[in-house]
């Protein structure tokens, strides 16, 4: 391939090559993970590294009435035992809340809880030992009396406010909202058809397979904090280390190494990480802390937990006219710092409907505090839930009119010609393809001959059904997300591409790697906008003082805005290069392309000179190029998505099952998705974001549950009792891509980190509830258990 | 989780092993596979001051049929059941049943012995046990007895095990005319399930004889269905034995089902096995 062969990239009117743009490359850092030569926090070897455990409140609410450390401070290896008063001498509390959130409030949360325990599992003291081992053997020793309050677990009686956690507050709401767009009166009063159903979602979590973990070492000579941190976002965390622990921020560092899955779980705030980082400034020495697996359920954010209403009107020829919803949600004694707990309640109210025509909207929402750990943003924040109960009552409405549930969605899914476009939500979509998704979804999934072979089985007695899902998706967030209420994170990310003398590529990027192949896709960029090969392409993420200052990873932005900064980085140094190149050879710059890691001759592709060759001039003999002339290997480039608030992305979902009506038991036969992330810049790691959150959604829908007892007790703190979904029962999951890139950045990319998660438990509800139709069942209540789906069926029985 | 700190001990012999257990009485415990044990200590539900590793004590391994029985080692793996021809050709309910048991690196290291012993109410080897009648081999300082699986498990991880006493072996009579089916319902392959079906009868021109039911989270313990067995006996496949499951089994209600749900599940099992059983 020349030069003048290669493809312009797939965003329009670009100039840039497509080079490694859409294939498929292997990631460089999967053979050293595989190979065990990953480098987690856990492997970090320091002198003098001091672990501490926490001592967690059995109680959902107690308040501490006694802490008794004399014997625990005398046990073998113990360094020190602490309360949450010796931390909050060295650690200032906070408050997660929001501006744009309007009336969106918090109480001060420490890194020890004071006097108080909310939530089973809130840390009350800590213990710092030589190892682990004997800080938790010194951690038993500890006496602890607690005065049990009143629990508030059920979100109807945190709302109903007979007992208010935080007093200071006045009531249990942590945020609400309602919106009221068009006429949505008028449009139910006018309908030919109106349809309704409450739906509810478990609380679940996002088990990472690495835990959570940070170690901090303080260095008193120097006043700097160290911190190697498994975190989504490290110059946040530099902003708030240095914040709450009072350091200067030149002097904090955050480092973040491999870090072994987060989906959101490590983008927060969490006390246990605050006490570790403030313990080694009170030890003056390293500090580690890594949450063990019941840790982990009892402390990493949960997620979903909704109860939800929703109603949709629509007319007998099949238009949607209007959805009405109201949602209550239940996030924990806190509103987590410093993205708070209002997201995920929020998103399900701006992504109701999303995908379709109608011109009237009502939505209201409430967020309340209970006694249970804490909720926030996790996977596909609030998507699954908004695209799960809009999809399953376009189903129910589909059913109700006798209409197939796929000719029902086309007759109103945004038209495909109609962009820009405003929902009814006010969600402003810059270019999406619902049409298009929708028709390679079926023709994919040869949805004709399924629903044909369906009807045959059923004669025989076996129950299949087919369910889809479409959606939309917030990705590339801009400054609209968080930036504008107040919390200090980056929407904008940074690349700094430097050629080396020998011709390799050094890329620095903000955005940081936590498994999803974000330095693989960012090589891919870097290569092929500077015009090396990959093999000479090194990516370096995750450290706050060598890569540029920027947002990190979370709501599906690495690759659509870190991806950006890459390729204008890339397009600067290649102009750079041409410039030195045109310098030694001294010929126009014009003339000139770089190909292959070498200077070629645009016109005839021509090789002219190797970069190997232009490094060594012009790093070790710039004598010999002319006088003023000053060679600029190494660039940096910036971008901000800014035009929309975010760029939405969309896609359609497909799920079949079986269910056996006997015993309850879903079989998942097969799964489809087909969604539209804009330029793909790699189709294997797409494909794998979708399966992989494909697989999570399924979590959700069939599996994941934080069980709690009546006071507060979380019951399935283990991997054996907390179902994830696993192998053996996932379905072969087929992934077709639409692309309609961004105009927003020259890439074109948008995000597609969460599309699985987002539409997967809505598709495999729409399919468990195809198949029960001809046994008049339905459920509605994630996760679909057997004893659920049962439940359901004996219901049916008992009414017919 | 760490585990507290303990001693360990790897004796070679089953002499040096129960003299062990007898000199540390409640404070030792016997460690084998594993594979239950390591999990108790991590999560420090288990605190013993010495584990007796019985791992290179010769003679507690190893599958063979003496006379009219299959004699299975404790120390034997659950993956060697699954993929031995002898216990295919001899036990072919054991072989039905291994696959059923958590997964493979599990499998690998988790022994028969082990589970016996644990007495887990929702292990496929205790159920198996009792449907085959089979009876173990106790020993201890005092000597060896033996045990029928129908006299051993005594409810919640509760056996008839006394101190300082370790399952030394399985034996299982040879049922050449019996056919045998396994059956559970799990929410993942793997898990523990929430209730599993060991069976077995001898089928004769479409009338099932010598019906053994034993279920596996059927109640605290692994439990034969008495009134189920004797409502089947003699009889073709029952379609419903609901009311005799009712009074055999008293399923606990774990955090996604009730314990009528798992009644429910049981008496499917029973339909579906009886079926396969005279087909
Ligand atoms: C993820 C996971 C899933 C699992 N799923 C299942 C499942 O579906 N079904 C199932 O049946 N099991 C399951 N298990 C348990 C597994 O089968 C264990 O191997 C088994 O229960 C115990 O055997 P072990 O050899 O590992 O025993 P260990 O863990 O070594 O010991 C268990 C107990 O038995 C005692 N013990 C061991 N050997 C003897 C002996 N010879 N005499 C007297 N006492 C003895 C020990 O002192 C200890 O109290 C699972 C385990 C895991 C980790």
């Amino acid at each position: 391939m020349t030069a003048r062969d290669e493809l312009p990239v797939k965003g329009s009117k670009t100039r840039t090559q497509a080079g490694y743009i859409g294939k498929a490359e292997p990631r460089a850092n999967a053979k050293r993970l595989l190979q065990g030569r990953g480098s987690f926090i856990d492997d970090l070897r320091f002198p003098r590294l001091a672990q501490v455990v926490f001592l967690r409140s059995p109680h959902a609410h107690a308040k501490i009435r006694k802490l008794d450390f004399s014997k625990a401070r005398t046990a073998p290896g113990v360094i020190a035992v602490v309360d949450g008063r010796a931390v909050a001498e060295y650690c200032t509390p906070w408050v997660g809340v929001l501006s744009h959130l309007k009336g969106l409030k918090s109480a001060p949360q420490f890194p020890i809880a004071i006097d108080r325990a909310c939530w089973q599992g809130e840390a009350v003291a800590a213990v710092v030992a030589e190892t682990r081992a004997q800080a938790e053997d010194a951690c038993e020793l500890i006496v602890a009396e607690y005065d049990p309050l009143p629990a508030v677990i059920d979100m109807h009686e945190a709302l109903a406010g007979r007992h208010v956690i935080h007093p200071d507050l006045g009531d249990n709401i942590c945020f609400n909202r309602e919106v009221d767009f068009g006429a949505v009166e008028a449009a139910f009063a006018k309908a030919d058809v109106v349809v309704e159903e409450s739906y509810s979602f478990g609380r679940h979590t996002g088990v990472c397979l690495e835990g959570r973990a940070i170690l901090a070492d303080y260095n008193a000579a120097e006043h700097t904090l160290t911190v190697h941190h498994a975190t989504q976002a490290p110059h946040m965390m530099q902003d708030i280390f240095s914040k709450h622990l009072n350091i200067p921020e030149a002097n904090v560092r955050v480092i973040c190494r491999d870090i072994g899955g987060a989906y959101g779980i490590k983008v927060h705030v969490y006390p246990d990480e605050m006490c570790t980082a403030a313990l080694s400034i009170m030890l003056r020495r390293p500090v580690k802390f890594v949450a063990d697996r019941m840790e982990s359920f009892l402390s990493d954010i949960h997620a979903r937990e909704h109860k939800v209403k929703v109603r949709l009107a629509a007319t007998k020829a099949g238009e949607i006219l209007a959805f009405d919803l109201d949602d209550l949600t239940a996030i924990g004694p806190y509103s987590v710092y410093p993205r708070t707990s209002g997201i995920e309640g929020n998103q399900v109210v701006n992504l109701t409907g999303g995908p379709y025509k109608h011109q009237n909207y009502r939505a209201k929402l409430n967020v309340v505090f209970t006694n249970k750990n804490v909720t926030c943003q996790y996977r596909a924040v609030g998507h699954p839930i908004a695209v799960a109960l809009t999809e399953g009552i376009v189903d129910l409405a589909a059913q109700k009119l006798g209409m197939d549930p796929a000719e029902f969605r086309r007759r109103n899914l945004v038209p495909d010609d109609a962009y820009p476009y405003t929902g009814a939500a006010g969600m402003k979509f810059e270019l999406l393809s619902h049409h298009q998704c929708l028709d390679k979804l079926l023709a994919l999934m040869d949805y004709k001959a399924l629903r044909a072979e369906q009807a045959e089985l059923r004669k025989k007695g076996v129950y299949r059904g087919i369910g889809l899902a479409a959606m939309i998706e917030v990705t590339n967030p801009s400054p609209a997300f968080y930036g504008v209420g107040g919390a200090r994170i980056s929407a904008q990310d940074g690349a700094t591409l430097r050629l080396e003398p020998t011709g390799m590529l050094t890329v620095l990027s903000s955005v940081t790697e936590q498994g999803q192949g974000t330095e693989g896709i960012f090589a891919q960029i870097a290569a092929t906008a500077v015009g090396v090969t990959m093999d000479k392409v090194k990516v370096i993420t995750g450290d706050t003082s060598t890569t540029p200052y920027g947002g990190g990873t979370w709501a599906s932005r690495g690759a659509g805005i870190g991806g950006e900064a890459v390729l204008q980085a890339g397009k600067a140094l290649r102009s750079n290069i041409l410039d030195i190149a045109a310098a030694i050879l001294s010929v126009d710059k014009a003339t000139l392309d770089v190909y292959n890691n070498e200077i070629i001759d645009a016109a005839s592709g021509a090789s002219r000179l190797p970069l190997a060759e232009l490094g060594r001039v012009a790093y070790f003999r710039p004598d010999t190029l002319p006088m003023k002339f000053q060679s600029e290997l190494m660039v940096t480039r910036h971008y901000t998505p800014r035009e929309y608030g975010f760029t939405f992305t969309n896609g359609i979902q497909a799920s079949l099952v079986e269910i056996h009506p006997d015993t309850g038991f879903v079989k998942l036969l097969k799964h489809w998705c087909v969604e539209d992330c804009g330029t793909v810049i790699n189709p294997m790691l797409v494909d794998e974001q979708i399966r992989g959150g494909v697989v999570q959604g399924i979590g959700g829908a069939l599996f994941e549950e934080c069980h709690y007892s009546e006071d507060g007790q979380l019951l399935n703190a283990s991997m054996a009792d907390y179902l994830v979904p696993m192998s053996g029962e996932m379905p072969d999951i087929v992934c077709g891509h639409v692309e309609s890139p961004t105009k927003s950045s020259e890439l074109g990319a948008k995000g597609v980190g969460e599309a699985g998660t987002a539409g997967a438990p809505g598709a495999v509800m729409n399919a468990i509830n195809d198949a029960l139709a001809p046994l008049n069942a339905r459920v509605n209540s994630m996760p679909f258990t057997p004893e659920r789906i049962l439940d359901a069926l004996g219901a049916a029985n008992a009414k017919g | 989780m760490k585990s507290p700190a303990f001693a360990y001990a790897k004796p070679r012999t089953l002499d040096e092993a129960c003299g062990l257990l007898e000199a540390h009485g409640e404070e030792s415990r016997i460690i084998a596979g594993g594979q239950s044990l390591v999990a108790m200590l991590n999560l420090r539900l288990a605190a013993p001051g010495l584990l007796v590793d019985i791992n290179a004590i010769e003679g507690l391994g190893g599958i063979s049929v003496q006379g009219d029985r299959l004699v299975i080692g404790a120390l034997v793996r659950h993956r060697e059941i699954e993929q031995s021809g002898m216990v295919a050709e001899n036990c072919p309910l054991l072989a039905q049943a291994a696959p059923h048991i958590a997964h493979v690196a599990i499998r690998n290291s988790g022994t028969i012995g082990g589970s016996i012993a644990l007495a887990d109410p929702a292990a496929e080897w205790p159920a198996c046990c009792l449907a085959l009648d089979a009876t173990f081999r106790l020993v201890s300082k005092k000597g060896e007895r033996r045990v029928a699986a129908r006299d051993f498990f005594k409810g919640l991880f509760a056996t008839a095990l006394r101190p300082a006493e370790l399952v030394a072996a399985i034996e299982i009579p040879l049922l050449p005319n019996h056919r045998s089916v396994f059956l559970e319902l799990a929410r993942r392959r793997g898990d523990y399930a929430i209730v599993g079906l060991a069976a077995l009868a001898r089928p004769e021109g479409g009338r099932l004889h010598d019906v053994r039911l034993a279920y596996l989270g059927g109640g605290d313990a692994p439990i034969l269905a008495r009134h189920a067995m004797q409502a089947a006996e003699g009889k073709p496949p029952a379609a419903d034995l609901s009311a005799e499951l009712a009074r055999d089994l008293s399923p606990l209600a774990d955090l996604e089902n009730r314990a009528a749900t798992k009644l429910h599940l049981a008496n499917v099992l029973a339909r579906r096995a009886l079926a396969a059983l005279a087909a």
